[in-house]
């Protein structure tokens, strides 16, 4: 129990400014966001009218809705499997060497401070249909690459930019995690006659699956909210609606197509999945505390 | 090393080579692009080498106007994206400290009730309201100002929590000494507290610096007026302008000066962004 100062007052002047900015612009929004879900507004603004649940009877037989949700899932799915997959054999790798690993994880986790539109716009013109490299090698490769056109190409292209900047993330905690599995275990299995491939199988990969799950749901939640900025700058959603996430919907109903009765609704139900992710991340942390 | 088997070695570092090269390969062809003419981009072709046009692109970009529609320098516009994300560094920061301090070394009614709202912010990113906070930021009157760009994100569940699990590990018999000393909580807090956790606020300083550099959404709502133009968000506005008429070159060398801040520090105070990262993901 820690010693504690004997003022009343004061506890409420330093909690303050964070209850101030926390009431005005994050839970006043969120409760306009609530209100607004039941209304329907025209769009300038100069009158709305209550109509009850009908913002998400429209949303939830909407089946640009559901195409949307399936997008985010295919996006969010890759992004973490291509990225964990890639870092943990990075990973492995830079845990293997003894000289010139810190040279190399400054080479690797970069990345992690490029704004996401930026790495959006980088890959963007790697593969650029008419002028860039891979693109053109890929054409004459027999494969036609077009991702103004091609909605799993666009796709593709959204996964690449958003797991590339995640790479760096992933290897620095993978690495962290492969440093803490104890060296005495794989030298026993070693003695044993199990070869680096069965050692990492059967000993390290399990020993790292507080890791794996902790990454897993960051890379999720990463892609879910802080990849606007890559779809944005390449394909702002398209082509038709292939890489409209439920976060890029959210922002093209309410600030392209004016819906802003619809837009809030998406906003709703975005809220009650960020509450469940956190929640899942909370409850998962208590248990790494267990499993240490 | 368990066994020593050369070529897994040798693997090994082919492997990480291999990724550092395709984890570069970008930042090495936005480089090449930026030092070539405009007109060099065309139909089924982009230069592969560099080219002598670098020190006229860089210069334009940085100093006169970033081209595309956007004619304001790239300096003017670092600047704002220096002061966007200092303020919200420095405000994150200084307003977490006072409320896990707040929440720490007093016990007052509705303690609880004031850490669940601040842990709910967690739940309610940006993105997921950007309409009705577009709104309330219009209704303040906030839009095209420093203070619209910085003050809504200033609340921070996160550094809350860093700081609450640090204050936490700091023994009762320090506070207890210090009060005997005569030490008001003004003077223990400055005195003891703030250099305390020096470490953590400056581990917490380079993700949040980040964080605030690489803001893109939000200053592209709530900026129309070029004077407030972060750089970050610019490249949206300068890959509106009709496909043909992309001028690549300026494209990329602003893209190349938006990042090189932030991984400038990355690689600088690369120890305290580890410690960043893993600290506030806990």
């Amino acid at each position: 129990m820690t010693v504690t100062f004997p003022q009343k007052g004061l506890p409420w002047l330093l909690l303050l400014p964070q209850l101030l900015v926390t009431a005005i612009f994050f839970l006043w929004p969120a409760e306009q966001a609530l209100e607004q879900a039941f209304y329907q507004e025209d769009a300038f603004g100069l009158s709305r009218e209550f109509i009850g649940l009908e913002n998400f009877a429209d949303l939830f037989t909407d089946p640009l809705y559901y195409q949307s949700m399936l997008t985010t899932l295919v996006f969010s799915f890759s992004v973490a499997i291509v990225g964990m997959s890639l870092a943990l054999l990075l990973a492995v790798m830079a845990d293997r060497i003894i000289r010139g690993k810190l040279a190399y994880q400054t080479l690797l986790i970069w990345p992690y401070a490029v704004a996401p539109a930026l790495a959006g716009v980088l890959w963007w013109i790697l593969f650029d249909p008419s002028m860039g490299p891979i693109a053109l090698w890929l054409k004459s490769a027999g494969i036609n690459w077009n991702h103004y056109l091609d909605g799993n190409q666009a796709m593709i292209l959204v996964v690449i930019a958003s797991t590339w900047k995640q790479i760096s993330y992933n290897f620095l905690f993978f690495l962290a995690g492969l440093q803490a599995v104890p060296r005495s275990l794989i030298e026993a299995a070693a003695i044993d006659g199990a070869s680096p491939f069965k050692r990492f199988w059967t000993i390290v990969f399990p020993l790292l699956s507080p890791t794996t799950f902790f990454l897993l749901v960051v890379n999720l939640v990463y892609a879910f909210f802080e990849t606007f900025g890559v779809i944005d700058a390449t394909t702002k959603g398209g082509p038709g609606q292939s890489t409209t996430t439920l976060v890029y919907k959210v922002f093209d109903d309410g600030f392209v197509g004016l819906d802003l009765g619809g837009s809030a609704a998406q906003s709703v139900v975005l809220m009650a999945i960020v509450g469940l992710m956190t929640v899942i991340q909370f409850r998962f942390i208590e248990r790494k505390v267990q499993y240490s | 090393m368990i066994e020593n088997r050369p070529w897994l070695t040798f693997a090994s570092h082919a492997t990480l080579l291999t990724g550092i090269a395709l984890v570069a390969l970008p930042v090495w062809m936005a480089l090449v692009a930026s030092t070539h003419p405009a007109s060099a981009f065309g139909v089924g072709h982009i230069p592969l080498w560099f080219g002598d046009a670098g020190a006229e692109t860089w210069g334009t970009v940085l100093f006169e106007k970033a081209g595309n529609g956007v004619d304001t320098p790239v300096w003017f516009m670092m600047l704002n994206s220096l002061i966007m994300a200092l303020g919200i560094t420095f405000g994150k920061i200084a307003i977490s400290l006072l409320s896990a301090y707040a929440i720490v070394f007093f016990r007052f009614p509705f303690r609880n009730l004031c850490f669940w709202i601040i842990f709910m912010t967690l739940m309610l990113p940006v993105e997921v309201r950007i309409v009705p906070t577009y709104e309330v930021v219009a209704n303040l009157d906030l839009l095209n100002s420093y203070t619209g760009l910085t003050l809504p994100l200033i609340a921070s569940a996160t550094a809350t929590f860093l700081f609450r699990q640090c204050f936490l590990s700091i023994p009762g018999e320090l506070v207890e000494a210090a009060r005997i000393d005569g030490a008001g909580p003004w003077r223990f807090f400055f005195d003891i507290l703030l250099p305390l956790s020096r470490t953590n606020i400056a581990a917490l300083f380079v993700i949040l610096f980040i964080y605030g550099w690489n803001q893109y959404l939000w200053p592209l709502l709530i900026t129309t007026d070029d004077a407030y133009y972060t750089l970050v968000m610019s490249i949206k506005r300068m890959l509106s302008v009709t496909d043909g008429d992309i001028a690549w070159n300026q494209i990329m060398a602003t893209t190349l000066l938006a990042m090189l801040p932030p991984v400038a520090v990355v690689i600088g105070m690369q120890k305290l962004f580890v410690k960043g990262l893993v600290d506030s993901e806990k």
